[in-house]
């Protein structure tokens, strides 16, 4: 404990903090001015993309994966040239899935890094941190996340892009294949949180069309680890149908658990995001006969030739692995700016955006395109149901039940979003 | 909610029950570390974490699952007894804050070792092929493994109160959590004491976690919430009291599984309520003494 | 032993903390890589000095002080997003109902004590998690409270953009220099002095006839208050305000800053925020087992340097000046 009583500070220690001030006020001018951004943009230096990311945490492996497919996007570039000489590097950092490390994460990459562009994030919350930061500066931000919220008008701006499917979609393309296939009578145990929330939504909708009718949407606290309190009335209900509207270790969790209650014996469990991490980290056994929808699995080879092109890269480069689905999208991410890029002749934010708004592509799994007004990548939603027979690895967890194609009509309308015309 | 039927009802309490029989075994390891050495040891969570990798380990290195739930829990407990010798003891003396944080930081450490040794993805675990599949108890199916549990647990604070109110090291634990002077003046090596007791609570966190681990996802970040509902339920029981332990996991258990029945979105919320309600006006909780903590 | 210039110098600085403080943060963001972790030290040492207040100074181990900091952060953060308010003004905003909460809080965790005071705030804490969690259209729930945004505005003459990472930190640095003063003069007063009796020897206190339970009230909010102003500048900084601004993990980051760099001195819980974020900067970046290495760190520290980084240097320095015993570290004898 200090016993401070205040005295006038000496005139030499008065001075020398003045002389301090101004040298941070040059430096300030210095560093806001236009000049500052020219020294460091010039010719022949690298263009580096932020690539944000949760590496620590509850979705590492995905994020490990995301990191993978993307320093194999930077690499291609690189190798056929780069954009006029100028080489691509990647910054990855941790943003521990967390929000506001995501936030001084971005801060950091903007500020000290002087980022071209940002392509990242896993959770829907990080996401949306990121791009408050970004499009209050104007650096484009291309979401390989999910959420719904980014595509709404307040959370957008014109360096918004969104590459990964949002719920709605998903759980639309899921609901459009199961409820016709299984019944029409629904439970959903959804984890209450504002992406449970829009999966819900979006398998209501598209079951409305098709007759479903929702008897009970149960809530429970994001994270659980014990579902046990919720499967007695899940069970006395008797749905046709029950969608786990959860994601990542909860799904692993509640699926293991529902398949302890015996409850597939009367009821067909099905997910609107089936990851392939959660596939395998659950087990054949919790996951046997469970439908899901994903962004991409790389059994799609077979009929998806661009598929085949994009795991054959991935297991040149990385051992035989193949890539995940959220590595594919760490892929695209990256490569659709770069190609927008080249399309603009110019790293400038306007110019990038505007080139990738009008960008037509098939990068791994069939022709997408950004919708005009959110910027959402309109691409197929692919159907899988867990494989439990038959395995030819560790990697063929699933079979592709269908795909369905890419359509504007699966999102919300624009107008629904927020956003005018 | 028409479909609340007396049958839904009673099967509601009996998954609440098997709940607490989890939280109850979590608890008694808490409160016992707590009423001996006033450590409040904050690596609870991930001692348990780490019974749940270690029991899959085993059990996939000797094929049985009973053999895991022998070595399982000695090994942890020889875990927790290096971290008291080296780690916790220096600190006896300096207040109750001290051996909390210490414990905190240990926690890190722990959860960084898993993931280092087992991977970020975690364990696939299974359920014991004997104890599979569900029961059908006459008010709807239920799984086996979890009745196994609730006997699990009761055998496991029945050996505990046995060895506790029975045996010559139980008196010295009795004895020592209310005047560890005297207790020492009388001869006995209280460090020793100490020691196998610290080791014993990790011992029972690592037990939980084995019998836990067939019905949830095992991964490195699994203790954490774990630690937030072991407090809440020692609180509620009181801490240092084995009775108490037993009875609040019971009651959270049960509280959380109707709460989850009738308002599912607060369930995670009605514990914490409890919580607060109990330390606000009966802060040694149901079974505690009063005054045991400054 | 060393010179008496040296003691000279440090008398001086210490009798001028404040400034001397403000002198040292004025020059920070030279030794810092970028700028905005420079800002998250200021914020975190703010919020580390205002749990101070309660824990190092009056002994009263809180874990549920994120509800402080959160509560700052989104009233402030509502205030701009949906209310639209001007930046001042949301922040008063922020700091009022932290204090406000502080009062409630307090009001009902005082009656308790030690290891159930500790309990009690964490669970009163969680409580107020789950409200701010569950009201999504107000704080977002789960994806955070976007948008808090503050368009450049003038003051003095001097355009301030807050987009700019040095304006940022000169701003938010008169904020944090304000409490700074404000918590100098509290500890030195004879308020500063009661708390203190209080971390000693309550009994002993009410004994004097002080009214104990009047002034940890007062502490209690008085800390609620600078943590909440803490809250409501990492709003303005983040332009984000993230849910788990409330967990009691983040309670546990005060904790932990505070003892790094030391309990019971005015300046050791900034110290404290400073090594713990700089440290967690450098080692994410060198390795993804930086949960470890803290860890290490922390036990090391609770093990070895119980008076933390800050507090260790003042008590040597203060020893070798006076040759007195050294400041009343926080060293309370266990009950058992």
């Amino acid at each position: 404990m200090s016993n401070a009583i205040e005295k006038s500070a000496p005139a030499s220690t008065v001075t020398s903090r003045r002389r301090l001030l101004q040298a941070a006020a040059a430096g300030t001018a210095l560093a806001s001015s236009p000049f500052a951004i020219n020294i460091v943009r010039a010719q022949g230096a690298p263009i580096k993309i932020g690539f944000p990311t949760p590496l620590t945490g509850a979705f590492s492996a995905e994020a490990q994966d995301q990191v993978r497919a993307a320093e194999l996007a930077v690499k291609e570039f690189n190798d056929a040239g780069g954009f006029n000489g100028r080489r691509v590097e990647l910054l990855v950092r941790d943003d521990k899935l967390n929000p506001g490390e995501a936030a001084s994460r971005t801060l950091e990459l903007i500020e000290k890094d002087k980022v071209d562009f940002i392509v990242g994030s896993l959770s829907a919350a990080t996401q949306l941190s990121i791009n408050a930061v970004t499009r209050e500066r104007k650096v484009i931000f291309n979401s390989i996340s999910q959420s719904d919220a980014i595509n709404e008008a307040k959370d957008w701006s014109p360096y918004t892009f969104h590459e990964a499917l949002n719920p709605h979609m998903t759980a639309g393309a899921v609901a459009r294949y199961a409820f016709p296939k299984f019944g029409k009578k629904v439970v959903y145990l959804t984890a209450d949180y504002a992406y449970g929330h829009e999966m819900v939504r979006g398998f209501e909708r598209a079951g409305k069309a098709l007759g479903a009718t929702t008897l009970a949407d149960i809530r429970h606290p994001l994270g659980a680890a014990d579902y046990s309190s919720f499967l007695p009335r899940i069970q006395a209900l008797k749905p046709d149908v029950l969608v786990l509207c959860n994601f990542g270790r909860d799904l692993v969790n509640s699926a293991k658990q529902a398949t302890d209650f015996g409850l597939k014996e009367s009821t067909r469990l099905v997910t609107p995001v089936l990851l392939f991490t959660s596939r395998v980290a659950g087990g054949s056994d919790a996951f046997e006969g469970v439908v899901g929808g994903t962004s991409y699995y790389w059994g799609m080879e077979d009929s998806i030739p661009a598929a085949k092109v994009f795991n054959d890269k991935f297991r040149r480069a990385y051992g035989g692995a193949v890539p995940s689905d959220y590595g594919a999208l760490g892929y695209a991410g990256v490569r659709s700016v770069l190609q927008a890029v080249l399309n603009a002749k110019s790293t400038d934010s306007d110019k990038v955006s505007d080139a990738m708004g009008r960008l037509e592509y098939n990068w791994y799994k069939g022709n997408q395109f950004y919708r005009k007004c959110d910027h959402q990548s309109v691409q197929s939603v692919i159907i899988v149901e867990s494989k439990s027979k038959g395995m030819k690895d560790k990697n063929d967890v699933f079979t592709v039940a269908s795909i369905e194609a890419p359509s504007e009509s699966n999102l919300r309308s624009c107008t629904e979003l927020g956003h005018k015309g | 909610m028409g479909e609340l039927t007396p049958q839904l009802l009673a099967l509601q309490l009996v998954t609440g029950v098997a709940l607490g029989a989890i939280y109850a075994l979590l608890a008694v390891g808490l409160s016992l570390i707590f009423g001996m050495l006033t450590v409040v040891n904050f690596a609870h969570g991930a001692f348990f974490m780490v019974g749940a990798f270690l029991g899959i380990y085993f059990q996939t290195l000797t094929g049985s699952f009973l053999l895991s739930l022998v070595i399982t829990p000695a090994v942890v407990g020889a875990v927790g007894m290096l971290a008291e010798r080296f780690l916790v003891r220096p600190l006896y003396g300096r207040g109750i804050d001290y051996p909390l944080l210490l414990t905190f930081g240990l926690s890190y450490i722990l959860i960084e070792s898993m993931r280092v040794v087992f991977g970020i993805e975690g364990l696939p675990s299974a359920t014991p092929a004997a104890l599979r599949g569900s029961v059908d108890l006459g008010i709807g199916r239920f799984p086996l493994y979890r009745l196994a549990l609730i006997g699990a647990t009761a055998v496991v604070v029945l050996g505990l109160w046995l060895l506790i109110e029975k045996t010559r090291f139980g008196l010295i634990i009795r004895a020592g959590s209310r005047d560890p002077e005297i207790v020492r003046v009388l001869g006995v090596d209280v460090a020793k004491v100490w020691l196998l007791v610290f080791g014993l609570g990790t011992a029972i966190a690592g037990l939980s976690g084995v019998l836990a681990a067939p019905t949830r996802a095992v991964n490195p970040e699994m203790g954490i919430t774990v630690l937030a509902e072991s407090f809440v339920v020692t609180v509620v029981g009181g801490m240092g009291s084995l009775m108490g332990a037993v009875v609040a996991g019971l009651l959270v258990g049960v509280v959380f599984s109707m709460t989850s029945l009738l308002a599912p979105e607060f369930a995670e919320l009605s514990i914490f309520v409890l919580m607060a309600i109990v330390l606000l006006v009966r802060p040694q909780g149901l079974f505690g003494k009063a005054g045991l903590m400054a | 032993m060393k010179a008496t210039g040296v003691h000279a110098l440090m008398d001086l600085v210490a009798r001028h903390r404040v400034v001397a403080v403000l002198a040292f943060l004025l020059v920070f963001p030279l030794l810092m890589p970028y700028e905005a972790l420079a800002v998250n030290i200021l914020i975190f040492g703010l919020y580390a000095v205002g749990f101070n207040l309660l824990f190092g100074y009056t002994g009263m181990l809180s874990f549920g002080h994120a509800a402080f900091l959160g509560v700052g952060s989104y009233l402030t953060g509502m205030s701009i997003v949906h209310a639209h308010l001007h930046w001042l003004l949301a922040i008063a905003v922020g700091v009022a109902a932290a204090a406000l909460v502080g009062l409630l809080i307090g009001h009902l965790a005082i009656r308790t004590r030690g290891i159930y005071f500790s309990m009690v705030t964490l669970a009163l804490g969680q409580i107020v998690y789950f409200a701010f969690y569950k009201a999504e259209s107000w704080t977002g729930g789960e994806n955070g409270l976007r948008g808090v945004t503050v368009a450049p505005f003038e003051v003095l003459g001097l355009r301030v953009d807050l987009t700019n990472p040095i304006a940022k930190y000169y701003f938010i640095l008169g904020f944090v220099a304000l409490a700074l003063g404000l918590v100098s003069r509290i500890l030195a007063s004879p308020f500063g002095a009661v708390i203190e009796a209080i971390r000693e020897n309550e009994k002993r206190a009410l004994a004097c006839g002080y009214d104990v339970a009047r002034s940890k009230i007062l502490v209690f909010v008085l800390s609620a208050t600078i943590c909440g102003l803490a809250g409501s500048l990492r709003a303005l900084h983040l332009s984000v305000v993230p849910i788990d601004s409330l967990h009691y993990l983040q309670s546990g980051q005060a904790v932990m800053m505070c003892l790094l760099g030391g309990m019971g001195t005015f300046f050791g819980p900034f110290v404290g925020a400073a090594i713990f974020l700089y440290l967690e900067d450098v080692v994410t970046s060198l390795t993804r087992h930086w949960m470890a290495v803290v860890g290490a760190i922390f036990i090391l520290f609770i093990l070895f340097f119980p008076r933390g980084v800050w507090g260790s240097l003042m008590a040597r320095w203060q020893r070798s000046a006076t040759r007195e015993p050294s400041s009343p570290a926080v060293e309370q004898s266990g009950p058992a």
